[in-house]
């Protein structure tokens, strides 16, 4: 299934990009190979610091200069070999032959020109030429060909107009302009829901199948390599370090690299234990290898391993990168227990539960005019009850502008919930006012997604971890003592405390977080996405630490994520939230095994499973409503596949299942709630 | 001798106090030292210092106020106060001519009417009391000049030459001895830029020996009106200059700080509040404020005669005044700037963190957010020096600036201004100030480049 080299359309030879830094060269893409057929899709998969988005800017010759450039190797494109054209042909070439869709929908559109124009300026060869009706014509054929309805409307409206997935369609009708045969996408999907994550790749699908598109896809996300791909190249330190067909690449991975990512995937199965994590980093750039790449964190490293860099081995279909891709033990992956265990902690949930959150709502007011009353308000939580006991962990899991941090917000307190009660031990935080909640607040610490925006850059370690010390009043020698023991319950040495944030990684930046948030031993901490910025072996990292922490200290988890399968790794109970409220609560087996509101169904159903054998995929269409005005009925009707004329008129009650599992749909028959 | 202390010595002490405790401070704080570590590497910026602190250093010793005792008595002080700085030259300050007289000059700008030896009266240039007095008639003034300079500055070469013998001598790498030493040197490859600094030094040595030795014959930039010697007057107002620049600074950070970070935290009414009265203020004209500000204060010392006691005094509570009047009305800039920073700021993962373990606001403002934005602090009040020279300048001009009697370049503009049109022209106390002016602000703003570029995120290599 390898692509024969003579039918492919782009093809990448020793290719070389460099840059230059005050430190030294970084050699960021080192002597890469590859090729792509028409109508197939490459995924070349790889951690941050790979070098595979400078890959996807050096093949259009796209590289920021002066400080990068490339080096050396070839590109040929139908034959043609880039590398050779001048800057002026080289125009040319972009978006005719080979066009490219970023990450970032919101950035890689201009703001200030409407879709049509910015279409249009798109446009190559003949179509530039056509007359304004004809041109008109192929412009809305455009939009239609990427499934954007209304699409004479949507011509002239401003980005801002379009929802995220929306800008994405955009963008790729955009790419798609100068009727390319080469399509880069790079992480074409990593900023948007897993529900609009499944409707783009199903549209890149569909074209693929329409026009014959070479693809190359770069990604993180091995789930999406498995819905979409072809064949799989695995990028690492700069070089490709295998290469294979997709069922061949997820039944048997070769390389020591991507059998250790397979093993630090969060699932479900994998909860008994701890995930396997990869020791070390990625190599500096800067050096120049003696050996295999990979050798410092691999598991099976050989002597030869360091002296010799390894040849390319071919184990047909598979190509790979390793001195012992023939004598590695197969692979083995705990499989999904199907009946877990549940702990002694599940059968008897204490009585009273740590933190009891009924009715909650914060709403927004949308103010207007010149005495900015308010017209309207954004309904961002909706009515949210729930309850998480000790030492438990309750995953809110929801796509983006749910809710979900805002109602993690509102629960601590750092906005006041226009309604509703938290309870937290006993004491009810929305009653308490000033000092006394100033005080309580120290036991319910919050962990942030982004490492880099929640530690303040101005402050040494010690002062960030011991900022709860501080306000508790420890005297200065107990704080010194306490940080350096919580820099150590979460992995650091305490040499840390007098350094800055900007000089740890990602993954040591969110255990600085953690250990501030220990730091006045709380029963409860807000994770707010703590591990979707990180890098999928640094995450298994940080879960593990947060499972550690659960069972040592029996802290309480409010777990607010997108991610299913840290969801199926470390949550006891799951809340699904949809436009502001929640639709299906109940324990994890539950929930997952049998999920029963069809918004459930379908987040289930849209994430991208590894071995190509999940469920039969749901693709919802739609985005999610505005909060500030919520459809009539149940809010899901407009999207839901099952929406009868009743979903239409009332909201649905909650319908009780068994004692833990609660749903509010119409389907599940009425008056049980 | 009596020690005097005006209220701007001071406030220049606290200024200096406060200094030396940020860089205590800064010295101790990584985040802070890397980037002053970097304007420490760059050569323009190393050199704008050097000047800078040549500027300081008359500055200060202008600072340094003491009433001298009156002749045969004990106990009782004179009047007047002094400086320093006026103890140094007092040379200068006694070799007064009559009126005008140019740059180098042994006879007067004017034709006066004299008195021949031989009893006849005559229109002639005289000769000057002070200028050139050494001179006998047929000798050559260039020549003597000319000895003059090569004398002070080849004292300069040979005091100096040691000096960069030692910097090359510890530059020298293991292994190489002192030729390694002077080529590293030589091609700016020490980690400070000793090149420039030793050059701008040699320069700026050499200069201040040619002045001094040459001044202590000529008036090397002339005489004003009434005689007096115009390198003195424009030493005299290297104080005012800084002055103005910094304490207006010491004035106005606290409120652009306080009300900065307040609205920008707080937000709804509080940041109504101070929007509104920031405003206000920078919608009225500056000067119609200074102005109204000098007059009241001159009309209120018109009728306190008895606190102002003496003419220094009096210009000192002006120059002060001015200071507060332009503060008042220059924090409005950077409280806008920071509150701008603030509102982005305070939504800050960290800042909801600390928030969310119970840290109290004020603790937020203080240990969160005001490091946070002091690189731009730090920048504007840099950039604002320089502005704040040059609006003296005009402000004398206009005549709402410092009291008249007191040394300033604006007022030396202010008095030069009405000589432009005298044939032949004089120009050079024109010159002096612009001259004096234009190296300060020159160095100033080289150095608020450097500044900036280092505390500038984005820059951050």
């Amino acid at each position: 299934m390898t692509t024969p080299v003579d039918q492919a359309i782009l093809r990448v030879r020793g290719l070389r990009a460099v840059f230059d830094t005050p430190e030294g060269v970084v050699h960021a893409v080192d002597g890469l190979d590859l090729s792509v057929a028409p109508g197939m899709t490459l995924a070349l998969v790889g951690e941050s610091g790979s070098g595979k988005s400078v890959t996807a800017l050096s093949l259009l010759r796209l590289l920021p200069s002066p400080a990068g450039r490339l080096a050396g190797g070839e590109v040929q494109v139908a034959g043609v070999d880039l590398m050779r054209l001048s800057e002026r042909q080289m125009r040319t070439w972009r978006g005719r032959r080979m066009a490219m869709i970023f990450q970032e929908p919101q950035s890689s559109l201009n703001p200030v020109m409407t879709v049509g124009d910015q279409l249009r300026e798109a446009l190559a060869g003949e179509d530039r030429r056509l007359p304004p009706a004809a041109r008109l014509r192929r412009l809305v054929e455009l939009l239609n060909a990427v499934g954007i309805a209304d699409p004479e409307h949507r011509l002239d409206e401003y980005p801002h107009q379009l929802s995220g997935g929306m800008k994405q369609r955009a963008m790729i009708a955009m790419a798609l302009a100068g009727r390319p045969q080469v399509l880069i996408a790079d992480e074409p999907t990593t900023a948007l829901d897993v529900t609009i994550q499944a409707q783009i790749l199903d549209l890149l699908q569909r074209l693929q199948r329409e026009t014959g598109l070479a693809i190359l896809l770069i990604t993180h996300d091995l789930g999406v390599v498995a819905t979409i791909a072809d064949e799989v190249a695995v990028m690492y330190a700069g070089v490709i370090v295998e290469r294979a067909p997709r069922a061949t690449f997820f039944a048997s991975p070769r390389h020591p690299y991507s059998r250790q990512l397979f093993r630090s995937l969060p699932a479900r199965g994998k909860r008994g234990g701890s995930l396997e994590t990869i020791p070390g980093m990625v190599p500096s750039l800067r050096q120049t290898f003696a050996g295999c790449r990979f050798a410092d964190r691999c598991e099976h490293v050989e002597p030869r391993c360091r002296q010799q860099e390894p040849p390319w081995l071919t184990i047909a279909p598979t190509g790979v990168r390793c001195h012992r891709a023939n004598d590695l033990p197969p692979l083995t992956i705990s499989e999904p227990v199907p009946a877990h265990p549940t702990p002694s902690a599940d059968t008897a949930p204490s009585p009273l539960p740590l933190l009891d959150v009924s009715d909650l709502h914060m709403h927004f007011p949308i103010r207007r005019g010149v005495l900015q009353r308010a017209v309207g308000y954004v309904r961002a939580v909706d009515g949210v009850s729930l309850s998480i006991a000790r030492g438990r962990t309750l995953a809110l899991v929801g796509e983006s502008g749910c809710g979900k941090t805002t109602a993690g917000k509102a629960i601590l307190q750092l906005l006041r919930p226009t309604r509703g009660h938290v309870r937290f031990d006993g004491y009810d935080l929305t009653a308490l006012r000033g000092e006394s909640l100033r005080l309580l607040r120290q036991h319910l610490p919050i962990v942030f997604q982004d490492p880099v925006g929640s530690l303040n850059p101005r402050m040494p370690v010690g002062e960030i971890v011991g900022e709860g010390l501080c306000v508790a009043g420890v005297p200065w020698h107990e704080r010194q003592r306490r940080v350096a023991e919580l820099l150590e319950q979460v992995g650091l040495p305490d040499e840390a405390m007098r350094r800055y944030p900007h000089e740890f990684s990602g993954g040591q930046r969110q255990r600085i977080s953690i250990a501030r948030a220990l730091a006045t031993q709380p029963r409860l901490i807000v994770c707010d996405e703590p591990t979707s910025a990180l890098d999928v072996s640094v995450q298994a990292q940080i879960l593990n630490l947060l499972k550690q922490l659960q069972e040592r200290q029996g802290i309480a988890y409010l777990f607010i994520t997108h991610n299913m399968g840290v969801v199926e790794y470390l949550a006891h109970d799951v809340a699904v939230m949809y436009l502001g409220r929640i639709v299906e609560q109940g324990r994890l087996e539950e929930v997952f095994a049998a999920p029963r509101h069809p918004y459930t169904q379908a987040l289930l159903s849209a994430v991208p499973v590894l071995n190509g054998e999940g469920p039969a995929r749901i693709i919802l269409g739609g985005d999610i409503p505005s909060p500030s005005r919520p459809p009539s009925g149940c809010h899901f009707h407009p999207r839901c596949p099952m929406a009868g004329a009743r979903c239409r008129r009332e909201y649905p009650a909650e319908s009780r299942l068994t004692a833990t599992h609660v749903v509010r749909c119409h389907l599940l028959g009425s008056g049980t709630g | 001798m009596v020690p005097h202390i005006l209220w701007t010595d001071v406030l220049i002490y606290l200024l200096l106090a406060v200094i030396a405790g940020f860089a205590v401070y800064a010295s101790r704080h990584e985040h802070l030292r890397t980037p002053w570590r970097q304007v420490t590497r760059r050569p323009m910026a190393m050199g704008a210092l050097v000047v800078l602190l040549a500027f300081v250093a008359v500055g200060l010793l202008d600072s340094v106020h003491y009433r001298p005792r009156l002749p045969g008595s004990a106990t009782q002080t004179s009047s007047e106060v002094r400086s320093a700085l006026d103890a140094l030259l007092s040379p200068l300050r006694r070799r007064t001519e009559k009126t005008y007289s140019a740059p180098f000059a042994t006879h007067a700008h004017g034709r006066e009417t004299v008195l021949r030896p031989d009893g006849a009266l005559a229109r002639a240039y005289p000769r000057l009391l002070h200028g050139g007095a050494h001179l006998t008639d047929g000798e050559s003034r260039l020549a003597d000049i000319l000895v003059k300079v090569a004398t002070a500055t080849g004292t300069v070469l040979l005091l100096w030459l040691p000096l960069a013998a030692w910097v090359a001598w510890r530059q020298r790498s293991p292994g190489d001895g002192w030729a390694g030493g002077w080529q590293r040197l030589w091609r700016g490859e020490s980690e400070l830029p000793w090149r420039t600094l030793l050059l701008t030094l040699v320069v700026l040595l050499a200069a201040i020996a040619n002045l001094a030795w040459l001044s202590a014959y000529y008036h090397v930039l002339g005489t004003d009106q009434v005689g007096q010697d115009v390198l003195l007057k424009s030493l005299k107002s290297v104080r005012t200059g800084l002055v103005i620049g910094t304490l207006t600074t010491l004035v106005m950070l606290p409120f652009a700080l306080f009300f900065g970070i307040l609205a920008g935290y707080a937000r709804g009414l509080i940041d109504d509040v101070i929007q509104y009265v920031y405003t206000t203020l920078s919608s009225i004209p500056d000067v119609l404020l200074i102005a109204a500000g000098v007059l009241s204060l001159q009309v209120y010392m018109a009728h306190h005669p008895e606190t102002f006691d003496n003419v220094t005094t009096r210009a000192d509570w002006r120059l002060l005044f001015l200071c507060l009047i332009l503060g008042l009305t220059s924090w409005t800039g950077l409280c806008r700037l920071l509150r701008g920073e603030v509102l982005k700021l305070r939504e800050a993962d960290y800042v909801l963190a600390a928030r969310s373990l119970g840290a109290s606001h004020f603790a937020i403002m203080a240990r969160h957010l005001l490091p946070n934005v002091m690189h731009i602090v730090l920048i504007a009040v840099v950039l604002d020096f320089s502005g704040l020279v040059l609006a003296e300048a005009v402000l004398s001009y206009i005549g709402v600036g410092v009291d008249p009697t007191m040394d300033s370049w604006g007022n030396m503009i202010n008095g030069a201004r009405l000589e432009m049109a005298r044939e032949p022209m004089v120009w050079w106390t024109l010159g002096a100030a612009f001259l004096f002016m234009f190296t300060l602000v020159l160095a100033a703003n080289l150095f608020a480049d450097a500044v900036r570029d280092a505390f500038d995120p984005r820059l951050r290599r």
